[in-house]
């Protein structure tokens, strides 16, 4: 059945508060999910202060400058620092986004920053991402022809390569996919919205020629059709895609292929 | 313990083949339903607080009585197809999840087929 609290050794407790900065007057508070699986302890919630008057301006700013300054041992990825890689993802102000590209004057009051929900977690802001990306593994997410290679390259129109707009830009970043609760509850046989925008970003590709073995592989009552079109995966894309769209189209070449 | 690989987990034991056919069923009878309750609010909700013959005489006009049937009918059909699909949702235990299915189209199979045994007993003069 369906789990509506939290595992016992998942529960959160009330963690340390750091102390403030000295002598700041724009001082901004930050409470941040910390979770060691070398404790055998639960998770807690870390509040620390930042001179705001000193911090870069995004989420991902303030991050850097907990864990260069006040707590080493806070633990998050990050990379490209632009939105372009996905590293950063996590949950902001109840909002699944890259914290690089998410604006500390997006967030009222208290900045409160957890891990992607209802993932394993890895360490404090880190998930584990590992099935999601086996997810993404298991719809062929390459070209698949049956025609022999030409010459030179695989050639698309410029209409049909529009087609693939709003699909190509996904960075696999996991906001999507852990913001759907028939992710949240099936997550284990449910595809989720980020595999499937990708399914249909080669379904809809026309150079690929492995359209129906495609669609056979998400013929099925939980990969494709756990998704209710509940559209959290749409609100919350930090690139603003909209893969509930995406599964639509998907459900209506299901059913284009019987008419 | 298993060290079963990520991607077995994944492909698990492989596409059903089937589910577009419940989602294009659900499709189909939410469309139907709009003028199907329609026709129902205008025929069958004014009987309320009439007389036994007054309904019965209702009834016993064709229209009435087939799109009531089909009312009746293909709501259940809505019904037992909405159900299942939060059954399938919600609850992971097999055991259980089996009962639940088929309990639930059961029931909506029989008081769909009972709502339209009772309106063709009225529109066959009972």
């Amino acid at each position: 059945m369906v789990e509506l609290a939290l595992p016992k050794n998942s529960r959160m407790t009330t963690g340390k508060t750091w102390p403030k900065p000295e002598g700041a007057t724009n001082v901004r508070k930050f409470k941040i999910y910390r979770f060691d699986p070398d404790t055998g302890e639960n998770p807690r919630l870390d509040v620390y202060f930042l001179d705001m008057d000193k911090c870069g301006p995004m989420i991902l700013d303030a991050l850097i400058k907990i864990k260069n300054e006040i707590d080493p041992t806070l633990t998050f990825r990050r990379s490209c620092r632009e939105g372009i890689c996905g590293s950063c993802a996590m949950n902001i102000d109840g909002i699944n986004t890259l914290a690089c590209i998410y604006g500390l004057d997006e967030v009222k009051g208290d900045v409160k920053i957890y891990p992607l929900p209802h993932m394993p977690v890895v360490k404090d802001l880190i998930p584990d991402l590992t099935h999601f990306y086996a997810q993404h593994a298991s719809i062929m997410p390459w070209l698949e022809t049956k025609t022999n290679k030409p010459a030179k390259e695989w050639r698309q129109s410029i209409e049909d390569r529009k087609k693939l707009d709003g699909l190509y830009e996904c960075v696999m970043c996991a906001c999507c996919s852990t913001s759907c609760p028939s992710y949240w509850w099936n997550g284990d046989r449910y595809l989720g919205p980020a595999a499937l925008l990708h399914a249909y970003r080669w379904i809809i590709d026309s150079r690929d020629e492995a359209t129906g073995e495609r669609l056979d592989e998400l013929q099925d009552p939980f990969k494709l059709y756990r998704c209710h079109t509940i559209m959290n995966c749409a609100k919350t894309c930090p690139k603003g895609l909209n893969p509930a769209l995406a599964i639509a189209e998907i459900k209506k070449k299901m059913v284009e292929r019987t008419l | 313990m298993s060290y079963k690989t990520d991607m077995g987990r994944v492909i698990g034991l492989g596409s059903a083949k089937e589910g577009s056919h419940d989602w294009w069923i659900s499709r189909v009878t939410s469309v139907a339903l709009i003028p199907l309750m329609l026709c129902f609010l205008w025929k069958v909700a004014p009987l309320i607080g009439g007389t036994h013959a007054e309904v019965l005489t209702a009834f016993q006009n064709p229209f009435t009585a087939i799109t009531t049937i089909l009312f009746i009918m293909i709501s259940f059909i809505h019904l037992a197809g909405g159900l299942q699909e939060v059954i399938v949702d919600y609850v992971h235990g097999k055991a259980t999840l089996v009962v639940l299915l088929v309990s639930t189209k059961l029931l909506c199979w029989g008081i769909g087929f009972a709502g339209a045994f009772a309106v063709a007993k009225m529109a066959f003069g009972a």
